[in-house]
């Protein structure tokens, strides 16, 4: 069996209203601790108002070598983006 | 101002206990088990020094309405020496290891929860203010280092060991924590100052509880260091704090008024 603790993905949202955003990660031995050092590692200036804490072995991730049949095909499809409509210079942040 | 000096002693017995501690526990940085702990650890040693900064800082306004001239946090931290230091004999104790740190922790932490509660109801408002800014950070350290105990105690039968030994050996230092002496008690009478002696039973039962998680056994050893008015609070300390002030002044003392 492992000696080291478990890894954890930390998500920090930093003001209500925004979503909860991947700061990093750290070993905890339990869901609990791995809060309270995310509070340590993670929000010493005062970076958020909640905390996530998600053991790393439970995220299921895309895997870099399918890249190909996963994204290639949405690259090709340019009407998928607005980008066939004139913007008026008034409207800005799109 | 005839309360000043009384005061003044007050409020660097509330410094004092910070200042060595967050030293102590600063000792740990680049040292802890493992990085997160370090970071954690080393937080809470950051939170004691803030603390102990505001108390100096009223002290030495204190200290100038009673003589005129009072000295700044900088000379009160780093220019006393051992006998003039007011720190509770349990904050200058050694890190040893980790369950000698986080015992000596939780013993401090469940009584400076009690007494910053205590002291929001000051009269004094500056102290009501700084004891009320303190007892937010406090709450989070008694919830680590409760925890930590209850994890070690209950943990590996090492680490129990560790633990049980740790708890056993710091447990002669408490007593000192619930007793007063005459600068004290005019304080309370006034409305100051907590009644140290008031915390002694809910202390005991927050200690109680935690080593009952922790499957240790509560010390039952009656005897304490620094009873009877001859404790850290009064300038009587342990044989640590000496080699511990030369390490935290050595430079203030090499080079008089070295800014950073």
């Amino acid at each position: 069996m492992s000696r080291e603790w478990p890894l954890w993905e930390i998500f920090i949202r930093s003001q209500h209203g925004l979503a909860h955003k991947h700061v990093g990660s750290l070993h905890a031995p339990d869901a609990e601790m791995a809060i309270k050092n995310a509070r340590d590692v993670y929000t010493r200036r005062n970076e958020g108002v909640s905390i996530w804490a998600v053991k790393s072995s439970d995220i299921v991730a895309s895997s870099p070598g399918e890249k190909e049949p996963m994204f290639e095909p949405a690259s090709s499809k340019v009407y998928r983006h607005p980008t066939f409509f004139p913007m008026p210079d008034e409207v800005k942040h799109i | 101002m005839n309360d000043a000096k009384p005061l003044f002693e007050y409020l660097l017995r509330l410094a004092d206990s910070d200042l060595l501690l967050a030293q102590r526990l600063g000792e740990w940085v680049g040292h802890g088990p493992v990085l997160e702990e370090d970071i954690a650890t080393t937080n809470v040693g950051l939170d004691l020094l803030g603390q102990s900064r505001l108390w100096f800082a009223y002290a030495g306004e204190v200290e100038a309405r009673c003589n005129g001239t009072g000295r700044s946090e900088d000379e009160l931290a780093f220019l006393r020496d051992a006998g003039e230091f007011r720190n509770l004999m349990l904050t200058e104790q050694p890190n040893g290891n980790y369950a000698d740190t986080m015992a000596r922790q939780f013993y401090f932490d469940a009584w400076h929860e009690l007494l910053l509660r205590g002291l929001t109801a000051s009269t004094d408002a500056r102290i009501a203010e700084i004891a009320a800014k303190a007892l937010k950070e406090v709450r989070y350290h008694i919830e680590r280092s409760a925890d930590w105990v209850i994890r070690l105690g209950d943990g590996t039968e090492e680490s129990h060991r560790r633990m049980q030994a740790a708890v056993d050996g710091l447990w002669m230092y408490t007593g000192e924590m619930f007793e007063v002496d005459a600068i004290e008690l005019a304080l309370i009478d006034a409305g100051i100052a907590c009644d140290a002696r008031t915390l002694a039973a809910p202390w005991r039962e927050r200690v109680r509880a935690i080593f009952a998680d922790a499957t240790l056994d509560l010390p039952t050893g009656t005897w304490m260091q620094g009873s009877g008015g001859r404790g850290g609070k009064q300038g009587v300390h342990t044989e640590h704090i000496g080699p511990m002030l030369a390490q935290m002044q050595w430079l203030q003392r090499a080079y008089p008024g070295a800014q950073w």
